[in-house]
């Protein structure tokens, strides 16, 4: 369960970066992205997949969410 | 010599890689790399801040270094306490060149040693209680501190002893901040786990000293310098050009800085990140809790500083976005005149960097300028996010090496030839024994600022003097100053 920092970047793309593994990413999909409910799956243009809990509103970005790692993505 | 290709650089590679026993080979084999611009990510080239492979000559420092030496030191009216033995802050001490302004001793203590001496008994009974009474020896001999803080060597770590108890005692006692900072050398692989662990210090114990207080007037267009630890000057350098564009540099982080500006950090527009690797925890943290985003940005030469001020400019209104334009202009007759004097003394030398967290990537448009090439380049303790942002800086086919050796960095100058080297004290006496031009790129060899437009002009000067020095014709014997020379160094590798 790594502890996810979430940011919008200029493009308002959701920036992904993970503070442990110095990993900054950008996220290509969210599963659940409307005004009432966000999260869900998350696929990095890396390849790799994360999953926030969903929740009922949009978070107030930036924000620290905790994250289950789905697959590897290598 | 030619530009090796990308065949060449790999073969040197495994070359250089041949004379390790099989685990270390396959271990160092992950740091080295040939660049290769179209990768968009550097995990799928190169591995980084891993630990040091026993036996080899690393450069890294540890995290007390990072800590006490780069983040915390240059606080200059703070008393940082190394904590602990007495060498680890006596054989640094005064030795990185934050320049400030003030009267060492009275109110501000930058280049002193202030230690806690372990002796014997101390590791036995443990360091507490001396501890305790230094804080109060500090404030009876230099009341003019505006706080303490405590940095852990080594040994606080190992005996256990509760530093964060003695600094909230202190605290209420003294009625200053005291901040204990858990950077025990043998944490982490490099100084930069010790970077980390100082910003954490700040935020836990500093950032929100002044929340919920309001006196202090706000512009629009208050910034704050992180990240610049004024080498030589640097941030007076950065931080002209800032203000003369219109901008309010509230903070500096920390070269010449106060712990006052420190505290009033959380209230400005917008964090200037100028080294990354040591303080982007920091702004990432500023951003999540104050919403207060930050950017990194390039002071070194003309086109990345235009570059940078113009990028700062687009996040404020048309009176900033015109004060950088007029900045821009206004040295642009000064820096013309310096690219004019010293391209053509200096066009297509080729150059190997190898320094700490930052300058790897930051220093190449500078050369650039000046006509001049990377063909190298490394990072003592980056990370993976740094060399991220150096595969689009450096050009196709250039060598990478992260936490290079002694024997490997030796061996590809050898091979590559490069016409100067930046990098550390540690490197310059091996290669200008080599017959090699050097700079020292951590302390701008007792010269600087380099960051600025006026910081450029020193940095060609300084090239220039290095390189075209006479000297160099007089190293090499008579029999091997023809064209055969190169060969017959490499081969006597
Ligand atoms: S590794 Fe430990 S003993 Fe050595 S300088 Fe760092 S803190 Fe001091």
């Amino acid at each position: 369960m790594p502890s996810v920092m979430l940011k919008k970047n200029a493009e308002g793309k959701l920036v992904f970066y993970v503070p442990k593994k110095d990993l900054e990413e950008v996220a290509e999909s969210i599963e659940f992205d409307t005004p009432d409910k966000w999260g869900g799956e998350v696929l990095l243009s890396d390849g790799s997949k994360y999953y926030f809990d969903p929740v009922n509103a949009q978070p107030d970005f930036p924000v620290t969410l905790r994250a289950k790692r789905l697959d590897s993505g290598e | 010599m030619a530009a090796l290709t990308k065949e060449e650089t790999e073969a040197l590679i495994q070359e250089v890689l041949e004379v390790y026993p099989e685990q270390a080979r396959k271990d160092r084999a992950k740091h080295l790399a040939v660049n290769d611009q179209s990768l968009e990510k550097s995990n799928k080239c190169i591995t980084s801040n891993r630990k040091s492979q026993p036996g080899v000559m690393t450069i890294r420092g540890c995290a007390y270094a990072g800590s006490k030496g780069v983040v915390w030191g240059p606080i200059k009216d703070m008393i940082h306490i190394s904590h602990g033995p007495v060498g680890c802050g006596q054989y640094s001490r005064a030795g990185r060149r934050n320049y400030y302004v003030g009267t060492t001793g009275v109110n501000t203590f930058g280049t002193m040693n202030f230690t806690s001496d372990f002796q014997e008994k101390d590791i036995v009974f443990g360091g507490d209680k001396k501890l305790a009474k230094i804080m109060h020896e500090i404030e009876e001999l230099f009341p003019l501190n505006k706080g303490i803080s405590i940095q852990s060597e080594c040994p606080i770590g190992l005996i256990g002893d509760d530093i964060e108890a003695v600094a909230k005692k202190a605290n209420k006692e003294i009625n200053k901040p005291v901040v204990p900072v858990r950077c025990e050398g043998f944490r982490g692989v490099s100084q930069s786990l010790g970077h980390h662990i100082a910003n954490d210090a700040i935020r836990d114990w500093v950032l929100e000293n002044r929340d919920g207080d309001d006196t202090f007037p706000t512009t629009p267009y208050d910034v704050a310098v992180i990240g610049d630890y004024n080498i030589g000057g640097d941030a007076w350098a950065s931080r002209t050009l800032l203000e003369e564009m219109g901008l309010r540099v509230v903070a500096q982080w920390s070269g010449d800085g106060t712990i006052a500006e420190m505290e009033k950090t959380p209230k400005v527009k917008l964090n200037l990140i100028h080294c990354y690797r040591s303080m982007n925890y920091i702004a990432r943290h500023m951003e999540e809790k104050y919403k207060i985003p930050w950017i990194e940005y390039n002071f070194f030469g003309p086109t990345k500083i235009a570059e940078s001020l113009r990028k700062i400019a687009a996040l404020f209104d048309e009176t900033i976005q015109a004060g950088a334009e007029k900045v821009i202009a206004k040295y642009q007759a000064e820096y013309d005149a310096v690219i004019a004097k010293y391209k053509p003394r200096l066009q297509g030398k080729r150059v190997m960097l190898y320094v700490g967290g930052l300058r790897p990537r930051h220093v190449i448009g500078a050369y650039e300028d000046l006509g001049m090439e990377v063909v190298g380049t490394g990072y003592e303790f980056g990370h993976n996010d740094d060399y991220d942002r150096t595969i689009k800086e450096m050009g196709n086919a250039t060598l990478i090496y992260d936490d290079v050796t002694g024997y490997e960095f030796e061996e590809f100058v050898k091979k590559v030839q490069p016409d100067l080297i930046g990098s550390g004290i540690k490197e310059k006496y091996i290669f200008q024994k080599m017959g090699i031009p050097f700079r020292q790129m951590h302390s701008w060899d007792y010269s600087g600022p380099y960051h600025g437009y006026d910081g450029f002009a020193i940095f060609a000067r300084d090239m220039d003097m290095t390189l075209n020095n006479p000297c160099w014709k007089q190293v090499k014997v008579p029999w091997k100053t023809d064209g055969s020379s190169k060969v017959a160094v490499a081969a006597s590798a």
